[in-house]
Formats: structure tokens, sequence, C-alpha cells
């Protein structure tokens, strides 16, 4: 077993940023286990995917392209990958905690037989084995986490990990055909949440609770991320009420968001919701109740009406960064 | 049509966790320590509609301690035609790949299902994974992060659903028999009714052990150490409350602040 391999995760035949990120902690893993990093890229027309691994300091690119591969099913993507790992044997895969890389890690780990750690937010290597903080218990409790035996297959939560940097580097990728039978999957429509700024990959979040009162309400939430170019996110009670799309909930059992800047409107900061943001790096509160739990996690607090105080930080803002 | 739905007693949102010596324990500020999953409520919801609308039984399915029992329970007062128990000591160390082996195995032998729900993820682990482990291990289609079943014809073997992914949404049109995770936006869990209760409290779970089940694998294995559990570090942080005179000055206040943290 030797080689530290890091799933390259493509949407329309674009990196996502999560890939970087893994391959900054596959960099991590590499040098730790002194072992070479490679990327492994699948999917179909991924000539220029390949180069932008090697760019970013893979080693090695191993790569299938095939038109069966050209969008994500785990089902098809799951058998490659398990296949070139049966043939070549990498002690660590590293995938991306996203929809597509948690369930690829699952197959792919089934297919072996091998060991899995899911939704990493800490990495270390220790005597040849990875070792992988998570948090455990919707974030109560934090563990230690590492595969005893065989390949070792992690995933790892985005925005947890710094992002490899372009070091112009390049090379030959080593192509292998994809053997795939039937695919008892066809996805017949996509309906893009484009335009929208996604909450999994912001940066800035600005979120409303039951104390926006309204579907109504969201406006001056909406406009605050507008400023930031951040994304808009809610609480369940809001989700509830029927005020603002599922798509929006942070929390529990919702999202589950880490970015730089996290400000909750109006949410009380239950347990449920904090399960969801408190990795954010810095949080601010805005509520009228002193009292309210958010401000045991927030690094700053204005204790008020968010209807005053959302368009003041919003005109504070513009002014600021000149928009 | 026969649904399994997998569901797991998990401890409540609520509990307040401690670790000692790497054990983990908890209690409830409330009465009720343990719940069904809250993710698989959605799953058992949507089971029971499936069967609503297509007839057949809906088989709640757990592999738990004994006390499993209880979140099986709520699944029949919710409407779930049966409900099994697979328990045994050897499967207590399993890790999902385990847990895998063994909900595939007792899902072979509960009869000829076409469908098997999930929950989105549990809420000890919350690892999901075990769905498309299972699927793997069944040789079902694996459909995960469902938002909807748009269509179900159990006579041609075809289901299409929706998937929520991070870019949007995803119309997926698969064939049966299939595995599927569901999240929280597939519907709205019911209560169960009072009848549901009684009867609940009446039925007999049949528990199934290692030895009932063909596993294709050792029984509770696993390959991952989970050993060093702690509690979280507290966030650093106390919390600066912006005062001043006006608004105005308060929001200047903060994006300063913000500024300096480097966050903007
Ligand atoms: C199984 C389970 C799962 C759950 N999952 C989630 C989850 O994923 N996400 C989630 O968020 N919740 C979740 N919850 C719900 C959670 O317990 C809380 O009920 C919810 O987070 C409360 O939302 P909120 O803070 O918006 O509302 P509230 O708790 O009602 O808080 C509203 C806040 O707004 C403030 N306020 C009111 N008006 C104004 C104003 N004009 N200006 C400023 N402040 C104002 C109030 O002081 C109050 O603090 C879950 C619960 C359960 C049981
Ligand atoms: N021991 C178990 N018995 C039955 N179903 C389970 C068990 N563990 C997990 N599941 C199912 O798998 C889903 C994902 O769980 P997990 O992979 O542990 O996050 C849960 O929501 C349940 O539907």
């Amino acid at each position: 077993m030797s080689g530290v391999w890091v799933w390259i995760e493509q949407f329309e035949g674009q990196m996502k940023a999560i890939s970087q990120e893994m391959l900054g902690a596959g960099h991590t893993a590499a040098e730790g286990l002194s072992q070479p990093l490679t990327a492994v890229v699948l999917g179909h027309n991924v000539g220029a995917l390949a180069q932008e691994a090697f760019d970013l300091g893979a080693d090695q690119v191993l790569g299938a392209d095939d038109p069966t591969l050209d969008q994500f099913r785990v089902e098809a993507y799951g058998p490659v990958l398990a296949g070139m790992a049966r043939e070549r044997s990498p002690q660590a895969l590293i995938f991306g905690a996203s929809t597509r890389g948690r369930d690829l890690a699952a197959w792919v780990a089934a297919e072996l037989d091998a060991g899995l750690v899911a939704d990493g937010i800490g990495l270390s290597v220790e005597n040849g084995t990875l070792k992988v903080t998570r948090p455990v218990y919707t974030g109560k409790l934090q563990a230690e986490v590492f595969v005893t035996d065989g390949p070792q297959l992690v995933s790892l939560r985005g925005r947890a990990f710094a992002p490899a940097e372009s070091t112009g580097g390049s090379g030959d990728a080593q192509w292998v055909p994809a053997a795939i039978g039937d695919v008892s999957t066809e996805i017949v429509n996509f309906e893009s949440s484009a335009g929208t700024v996604s909450l999994n990959d912001a940066t800035i979040i600005v979120s409303g609770g039951r104390g926006v009162g309204g579907p109504d309400g969201f406006a001056p939430v909406q406009e605050l991320a507008d400023v930031l170019s951040g994304a808009m996110g809610a609480s369940r009670a809001a989700v509830d009420a029927g005020w603002i799309p599922y798509e929006y909930q942070v929390g529990q059992t919702g999202k589950t968001v880490s970015p730089d800047l996290y400000i909750a409107c109006g949410i009380s900061g239950a347990i449920q919701h904090q399960a969801g943001m408190r990795t954010s790096k810095v949080i601010v509160a805005i509520n009228k109740d002193p009292d309210a739990p958010i401000f045991k996690l927030a690094s700053y607090g204005i204790v008020g009406d968010l209807f005053k105080v959302l368009p003041a930080l919003t005109a504070e803002f513009g002014k600021r960064l000149g928009s | 049509m026969r649904v399994i739905v997998c569901i797991k007693q998990t401890p409540s949102t609520t509990a307040v966790f401690s670790v000692e010596n790497g054990i983990v324990s908890w209690d409830d500020p409330g009465d009720k320590p343990t719940v069904l999953n809250p993710w698989d409520e959605y799953a058992v919801e949507e089971a029971i509609r499936v069967q609503e609308a297509h007839g057949g039984d809906t088989v709640a399915l757990t592999m738990g301690p004994e006390s499993s029992q209880d979140a099986l329970k709520t699944c029949l007062a919710m409407g779930c035609t049966e409900a099994i128990l697979v328990s045994d000591d050897v499967f207590a160390a399993s890790d999902t790949l385990g847990t895998a082996r063994v909900l595939a195995a007792a899902i072979k032998k509960s009869g000829d299902a076409q469908l098997a729900l999930f929950g989105k993820q549990a809420i000890d682990g919350d690892t999901g994974q075990t769905t498309i482990q299972t699927a793997q291990k069944l040789g079902w289609t694996p459909l995960t992060f469902v938002a909807e079943i748009k269509e179900l014809d159990p006579e041609a073997g075809t289901i299409t659903v929706v998937r929520l992914v991070e870019e949007g949404r995803e119309t997926v049109k698969a064939a049966l028999p299939a595995v599927i995770s569901v999240v929280k936006e597939i519907n709205e869990p019911r209560y169960p009714s009072f009848m549901g209760i009684r009867k609940a409290n009446r039925a007999q779970i049949p528990v199934w052990t290692a030895a009932d089940l063909e596993l294709d694998g050792p029984p509770g294995s696993s390959k991952a150490d989970w050993s060093e559990i702690s509690a979280l570090p507290a966030r650093d942080t106390k919390v600066e409350i912006i005062e001043a005179d006006s608004v105005e000055e308060q929001a200047k206040i903060l994006v300063d602040r913000l500024f300096e943290e480097k966050v903007i």
C-alpha cells in the first residue's frame, strides 16, 4: 500500500473549491506519510482538470474519462474508483465531504471493505496513520478517529482546510479505461440554483430567524448579505413558518456551515441551530433579547431591533466597500 | 409493495453529554433521553405514504440494543405495519460498514421489498454513510438526499426522484429495487395516533440475532478506532456587546471590528 489519493470533484467540468482544499489536506497527509500525492480525476472531457491538479501540486494524476462519467452518479463513479484502488493499493484516499464526496467515499469503502472516517474538520499524521478530528453527537462532542487496518479513507469538511496553491507544475496524467456496465440511474433534469450564493461555499452568511417576523422580514437580511456578497441562511423556526424555503435552513436538520463570518439576526441560538454554525470563525448576533443564548456563542453582539440595526449595517458596509 | 424503513434510536437532540475515560453518557433535561433519530422520522413518514398509495407493508428495521424497541414502537405508532429488531452483542462494535452488512442481510431475509428508506444521517455518529453502504451490499440502486418521490411504478420497476445537491435539484429516473435516503424537505412527519400508540404498545417485535442472518463478513466488524472522544473545546470567545448612542454608531464600531478580524 502506498500513495495518498485525493478525489477531484467537478461539476460541469469545473473543479469544486472543496477539492482545492482537499489537495491542501492531501499535501499534509502525503508529507506526513512520505508518499506521493495523486489526484484522481473522473468525468468526461476533463483533461484540463488534470492539468489544474498538477498545478495545485499533485505529483501524479490518475484519471478516467468516459461519457458515462459525465455527470456524477455514485454507482458509476464508485466502481471505477474502487477498481483503480484495487489495482494500485493507495494507503490513503481523501474526499471532500460534499454530498457527492460523502456518497463516493462510502461506496468505495464498502466495495473495498475498507475503513472510513467521515466529515473530518482536522487532520494529522501519527505513525503512518491519518488521525481525523471530527464532531460527533451533532457537534456536542469531538472525536479523534483513525482507520485501524487497510486503506485509510477519509472525507473532510469544506472550508476547514487551506486550499492548495498554484505551483506552476504540470505533467502527464495517466488515463485508465472506465469499465462500467449498466448504470441503473439516469439524470433526466437539472434545476440549477445558480445565481444564489451556495451556503456551503459562502465565506459570509447572514441568517434570519423567527425575529424577522415574516417573509418580508428577510429583505433587510438579504440586503446585508448582498452588500457583503454573502449567502443568506435561516433558522428552522423561519423555515417551518413557511417564510423561506428549506434550502436556507442552517442547523442540525439543515445545512452545516463554516463561514468566516456568520451574522445571526433574530435567532435565539438553540442548540440545534448551533450544531450547524458553531464552527464559523466569527459569529455576530443581533437580537433584541440580551439573554438570548446566541450571545454565548458570538464574538460580537448588538442588542437591538434587527429592523434598525440591519439597514445601518448595510449602509455602513456599503460605504466602506464602495458599493 | 413492501417497503423497509431503516431507523436508529439516538440520544435526544437536547441531550447533554459527558465523557469519562472515553465512555460517552448523556442526560436529558426533558424526560426522553433517547428518541427515534429525527432524520429518520421523514423516512418513516415517506414509507407510510408509499404504503398508503400503493398498498402493502411498511417494515421498520433497526440494528441496536434491546432498548431500541422504543424507537420501533414509535414507528409502529406512526403507522408502520411491522417492526424488526436485529440485536446481538457481537454487533455492538460495528462501524457503518458492519451495520450496513447486517441491515442488508436483514432486508434480504425480511421478504421481497423493493424499496428501503433511510434518514439523511443519524445524529449520534453523524456519518451519513450507512445508506450508500447498504445499497452497495444489496446491489440496489442508491438514491441519496431525496427531496421528493415524483413517480413510483412498482409494476414497471421504476422510480423517479428529486435529489438535493449543492448546485441545485437533480431529477433522477432509476430502476427498483432502490435504497433511498430522504431530506427534511420531503414531508412533514405525522404524530403517532392514539390508536397507533395502543397498537404499538401491544406489539410483539421479533428479534433477530447474528445466527439468523447470512452475513457476508465477520459480524460486528469495525475498522475505525473511536476511542479518543472528548468534550468540545469551548469556543474561546467572550462576546463584546457593541453599545453606542445610535445604531449608526454601533454599526460603525461593528464594521471596524469585522475589518480588524479580517473576515470581510
Ligand atoms: C429535532 C430538532 C431539529 C431541529 N433542527 C434545527 C435546525 O436545523 N436549525 C434550526 O435553526 N433549528 C432547529 N431546531 C429548532 C430549534 O430548537 C429552535 O426552535 C429554532 O432554532 C428557533 O429558531 P429561532 O431562533 O429563529 O426562533 P426563536 O427561538 O423564537 O428566536 C427568535 C429570536 O428573535 C429575537 N427577536 C424577535 N424580534 C426581533 C427583532 N425585531 N430584532 C431582533 N431580534 C428579535 C428574539 O429575541 C428571539 O431570541 C430543531 C429542533 C428539533 C427538536
Ligand atoms: N443501527 C441502525 N439500524 C438501522 N438503520 C440505521 C442504523 N444506523 C443507521 N441507520 C440508517 O442509516 C441512516 C444514516 O445513518 P448514519 O450513516 O449512521 O449517519 C440513518 O438515518 C438510518 O436511517
